[in-house]
């Protein structure tokens, strides 16, 4: 029986199905990227670090350090750190990763290079391998000569690819690859200079690795040296993708839920209209339980062939995430199928279908058989219990299921509570403007305007459920175009203004008059000089940071106690700082107390306040210092901010280089600057900021790329809900089409009320996702990125118009039937 | 008298599957203008398919129907729908009232189609007039059947028709009520010279026109002026 009333509704129960595919879909596809990205992660585990353990230290190793590196006799070594490098043949100058590299590094993977042979001759004939884009870049090939600080080499070829390195990181310092004999020549690894020291081991596999890295890890944390396993890596690196995926995975189940959303509309009033033949059945003694499960294998049927086929759709999907996101991975992924996210997908589709389409399917259980004389739609509605129960059902079944999908029950429930508030939300406006509509009815407009307004609550009305579809995926897209245009405008400011936007790093007191000669020359102005002094924390609040380290009780942050902090001294603020706490003391006389001023950051951390003595190690002298004032930091202000800034006269004498800002106006001035820079002071760095911009302007829209992706499966499922609805309501739609041109309307007039309804629909749709991606992000603004928030008109003017043009064409696809349609047929099916 | 309806050789056949099945054939007849003419038959006979050719919702195979002095068969679709706006009015067995409108609105839909500007009070008379004057904002769903029929009835003659078409208007209704609308549906008929065309099982009702014509099988058995007259 569930099949024969199936095969008269098979069109209409297809485009059920349909609203859950690609809400299936995205869940299989990203679960099975999910799959295969752990998989390829733990598979590629060691070609990933190039070793079995590193040991890395952000300074010189220290004896004891030293000594346990030696006792483990690392395979190969390497010192890296960023600089500046000219190309003699053109000119061009750049920013890079150094990487100086002694022994056959990296013992698994490899290293990528064109020619391919030059990977294993480089080091002998003494050749620089130079990143692959950067050589394209500047138009330098094989044998052409590359300057590294005071050295200049041959460059032997380019390197396509470095276990450790991804594209991404890539893109903001390229890296060259130097024999390690020569970096001393280079002399950059003067004072002051960042610089990371890695050792590399290669071991078999009956070494325990974690045992290892428990028994030297505390050693190495006193000497601030680390050891890093393959496998601690490559955990934390699939924990990073992990939280990738969980987002993606929670967008997916949006679009899902929409979807499912959509079926319970549409099985709503399939069931209505099928109220009076579930009477017939009961008059003819069908049970209550034969005819609930004649339309429960119906929608039961929809879920798993849905299911089926979303999770085959998202298999196909599944291949387009490696391009997506080939930037974000450092490794080539090898798609394979697995079955589990298969059946996920066919078990979801079976479960959500039937568990949102039971509140609906529950009245055929109730239909009394007197409604095949009149149906009363209460009399045969379901008890109140009921219901609630099938409500908590569906609320309990979307927690366990995020919860399952995220691993975390707060975040769970947020995101249910969240995603319930703005389905409410959008719910909420829908029925409020219908309210609205009928309480204020605009009389006074034309007979079509009126009739379309009145569509919106005509009875089997699919309103509610169409502006939450349409508001959603709008939603989704301007809340996307919002955020990023917070981000970017933290980048405009900063090259909108007189700010500085060239950096030069590492400059030599005896360097700072010449260097500063160097920018005048090219007609630019020193905008900032301001002096670095690097020191660690010896003690804190009288406890010393040795101990501290060693006590698992503390509350202080690990990174407080092994940071090399730079520091800077100053007698004024900058604009982008404030003193919330304590007072700024300018200056102080010899003698005085030194009383400096933190970051509200690091008084979190260090769990220090106003008053709190601290004791600095400044390059081997001990400082006594007290904590005079806590400031709050703008960071997102691409300047150069500190978290510790002294007074001035107390670190005047200091060992300390310095750092110059500059503003040039345009490209050419900042390569001729830099040319006349990195020649005359080849270890100086030079950051230029607005390359920074444009990067963060790329990561952005890549990013912005993944989740616009995702809305795009909201969006779709919200076009397909709306078809579905199109479709349900196409009978009615026909019949009072039919009406209306019996009673002399033109064909004119009928596809005015349709537009119209459509333009209704979709405006108000739309408008409502705006607005709530307005409000949502001006939370963003001001209690995330405390940002002042100026909101870009690009949505209003770009999506509500094209979204609503969407939702019209939709609409109006199906009115060439209705407009078709013969009248006499249509009023004799009614008689 | 002039003709209003003029029916010549009207053939209508149905194609399904690969059969051919004529429901109406070799029909000719004439309506006077101000007369009241009821079509007869049993179910099947084609009365329905008639009346939608006569009323222009339908085209036939062959034959010419000319209403109100124009021919159908030259106008296109739109043209027939104007042609009803301004000359029509249809009653039907199911009433086919818009839920979405109260009686009062689904009275003015002619005249709001016609972008008349008097199309309320207009409406709010003939309401009256079918003794629905309280009931004015009250939904379809909100009326019982006579009352709703009595809507249609205000419906059908909002645009001052020349020509009514009813397809078995007491069809869904008691004996009681049904002959409460049937004697509105004459008095208004009388009141402002419509034509009335009824189509009807009922003979007693039939009886009641000036003239039958009678059908059987899609032709006409037979076509003549009662006593009514």
């Amino acid at each position: 029986m569930a099949w024969r009333d199936a095969k008269a509704s098979i069109v209409r129960l297809l485009l059920f199905m349909a609203s859950i595919i690609l809400g299936i879909a995205a869940v299989v596809s990203i679960q099975l990227f999910s799959t295969n990205l752990k998989d390829n992660i733990q598979r590629q585990s060691k070609n990933l670090m190039g070793a079995d353990f590193i040991i890395d230290s952000r300074q010189v190793p220290t004896e004891r350090a030293q000594a346990i590196i030696d006792s483990l006799q690392p395979d190969a070594s390497e010192v890296k750190f960023v600089s500046m490098i000219a190309f003699p043949k053109n000119g061009g100058t750049k920013l890079v990763q150094v990487r100086g590299l002694e022994g056959s590094f990296p013992f698994y993977g490899s290293l990528d290079t064109e020619p391919s042979a030059v990977s294993g001759t480089y080091q002998e004939s003494g050749g620089v391998l130079v990143d692959a884009t950067l050589m394209l870049q500047f138009n330098v090939n094989p044998g052409d000569s590359i300057k590294i600080g005071e050295l200049t080499l041959p460059i032997a070829g380019a390197l396509k690819s470095i276990p450790g390195s991804s594209a991404f990181s890539s893109s903001v310092a390229p890296p060259v690859v130097v024999p390690y004999r020569f970096i001393e020549a280079t002399q950059l690894l003067q004072f002051g200079s960042r610089k990371e020291y890695q050792y590399y081991y290669k071991v078999s596999d009956t070494i325990n690795l974690k045992q290892l890295q428990d028994q030297l890890e505390p050693q190495l944390d006193l000497e601030n040296a680390d050891l890093d396993t393959h496998t601690s890596t490559t955990n934390r690196l699939g924990r990073r993708y992990d939280n990738v995926g969980k987002f993606l995975n929670l967008a997916a189940f949006i679009a899902l839920l929409l979807g499912c959303i959509g079926i319970a509309s549409s099985v709503h009033i399939y069931i209505k209209e099928k109220l009076r033949a579930i009477a017939v059945l009961k008059c003819m003694g069908a049970s209550r339980l034969q005819s609930f499960l004649i339309f429960l294998i119906q929608i039961a049927g929809i879920g798993i062939v849905g299911g089926l086929v979303g999770s085959l759709i998202g298999v196909g999907l599944q291949q387009l995430f490696p391009y997506l996101l080939k930037d974000f991975l450092p490794f080539t992924l090898v798609i394979s199928i697995t079955p589990a996210p298969i059946l996920i997908g066919v078990f979801l589709g079976l479960f959500m279908s039937v568990l949102f389409a039971l509140l609906p399917l529950l009245r055929t259980w109730y239909v009394s058989p007197l409604d095949v004389l009149r149906v009363d739609e209460k009399a045969s509605q379901e008890p109140t219990k009921i219901r609630l129960l099938v409500f908590g059902a569906i609320l309990v079944f979307l927690y366990l299921f995020s919860l399952w999908l995220i691993k975390e029950p707060l975040y769970a429930l947020a995101f249910v509570a969240g995603t319930l508030i703005t389905f409410m939300i959008l719910a909420g406006v829908a029925l409020g403007f219908i309210k609205a509509v009928k309480r204020f009815f605009p009389k006074h407009w034309n007979f079509t305007a009126r009739q379309s307004l009145l569509n919106l609550f005509r009875p089997n009305n699919q309103t509610v459920v169409l502006v939450v579809a349409i508001g959603l995926g709008t939603f989704l897209i301007s809340t996307l175009y919002f955020t990023k245009d917070i981000l970017l405008s933290k980048t405009e400011v900063g090259q909108t203004s007189e700010n500085a936007n060239i950096i030069v790093l590492d400059v030599q007191p005896p360097q700072l008059d010449s260097v500063a000669q160097t920018i005048t020359e090219n007609s630019l102005p020193v905008l900032n000089k301001i002096p670095l002094v690097t020191m660690r924390m010896h003690s804190l609040n009288g406890r010393l940071v040795n101990e501290l380290r060693q006590d698992t009780t503390r509350q202080i942050r690990g990174w407080v106690l092994n940071h090399e902090f730079r520091t800077t001294y100053r007698d004024a603020l900058t604009p982008s700082e404030e003193v919330v706490e304590g007072e700024w003391v300018s200056q102080i006389n010899t003698n005085d107390p030194i009383a400096i001023s933190i970051s509200d950051n690091l008084a979190d951390d260090a769990k220090l306040s106003v008053g709190d003595p601290v004791v600095f190690n400044v390059q081997g002298v001990l400082m006594k210092t007290t904590v005079g004032s806590i400031r709050k930091v703008d960071w997102a202000q691409m300047q150069l901010n500190f978290t510790i800034v002294f007074p001035a006269g107390v670190l005047e004498q200091a060992p300390q280089f310095n750092v110059l800002t500059t503003s040039v106006p345009d490209d050419a001035s900042s390569a001729a600057l830099q040319q006349n820079l990195v020649s005359n002071f080849p270890n100086v760095t030079i950051i230029d900021l607005r390359q920074v911009y444009t990067l963060v302007e790329d990561i952005l829209d890549q990013v912005s790329w993944v989740i616009n992706f995702m809305a795009f499966f909201s969006i779709i499922t919200g076009i397909i809900v709306l078809i579905g609805s199109v479709r349900t309501s196409k009978y009615q739609r026909i019949k009072e089409s039919v009406l209306l041109r019996t009673l002399g309307a033109k064909n004119s007039q009928i596809l005015q009320i349709s537009a119209f309804e459509y333009v209704f629909l979709g405006l108000l749709g739309s408008l409502v996702g705006i607005i709530l991606a307005l409000i949502s992000s001006l939370c963003l603004a001001l209690f995330v990125f405390k940002e002042p928030f100026i909101p870009s008109l690009i949505p209003f003017i770009v999506f509500l118009p094209g979204i609503t043009l969407l939702v019209l064409v939709i609409g109006l696809s199906n009115i060439q039937t209705v407009l078709r349609s013969s009248p006499l047929e249509v009023l004799r099916r009614e008689a | 008298m002039s003709k209003i309806l003029k029916i010549t050789g009207l053939e209508k056949t149905y194609t399904s599957g690969n059969k051919q099945l004529t429901v109406l054939h070799d029909i000719s007849f004439e309506v006077e203008k101000g007369q009241t003419f009821s079509i007869v038959g049993p179910s099947g006979s084609g009365k329905t398919t008639l009346l939608g050719i006569c009323a222009g919702l339908d085209q036939p195979n062959a034959g010419n129907v000319e209403l109100c002095g124009q021919g159908l068969n030259s106008l296109n679709e739109d043209q027939r729908a104007q042609l009803r706006n301004k000359n029509v009015g249809f009653i039907f067995q199911n009433f086919q009232l818009l839920p979405t409108l109260t009686a009062l609105e689904n009275v003015s839909v002619p005249l709001e189609l016609q972008g008349a500007k008097d199309a309320t009070q207009k409406s709010k008379i003939l309401l009256e007039k079918v003794g629905l004057g309280d009931r004015v904002h009250h939904y379809p769903s909100q009326l019982s059947g006579g009352e709703q029929q009595r809507v249609a009835l205000a419906r059908a003659f909002a645009n001052s028709p020349s020509i009514l078409f009813a397809d078995e208007p007491t069809g869904n209704l008691d004996e009681e009520t049904g002959e409460k609308v049937i004697q509105l549906l004459f008095d208004l008929n009388k009141e402002n010279g419509t034509t009335l065309v009824i189509i009807t099982h009922d003979l007693e009702l039939a009886n009641r026109t000036q003239q039958i014509l009678k059908l059987k099988g899609g032709k006409i058995v037979t076509n003549q002026l009662t006593s009514a007259l």
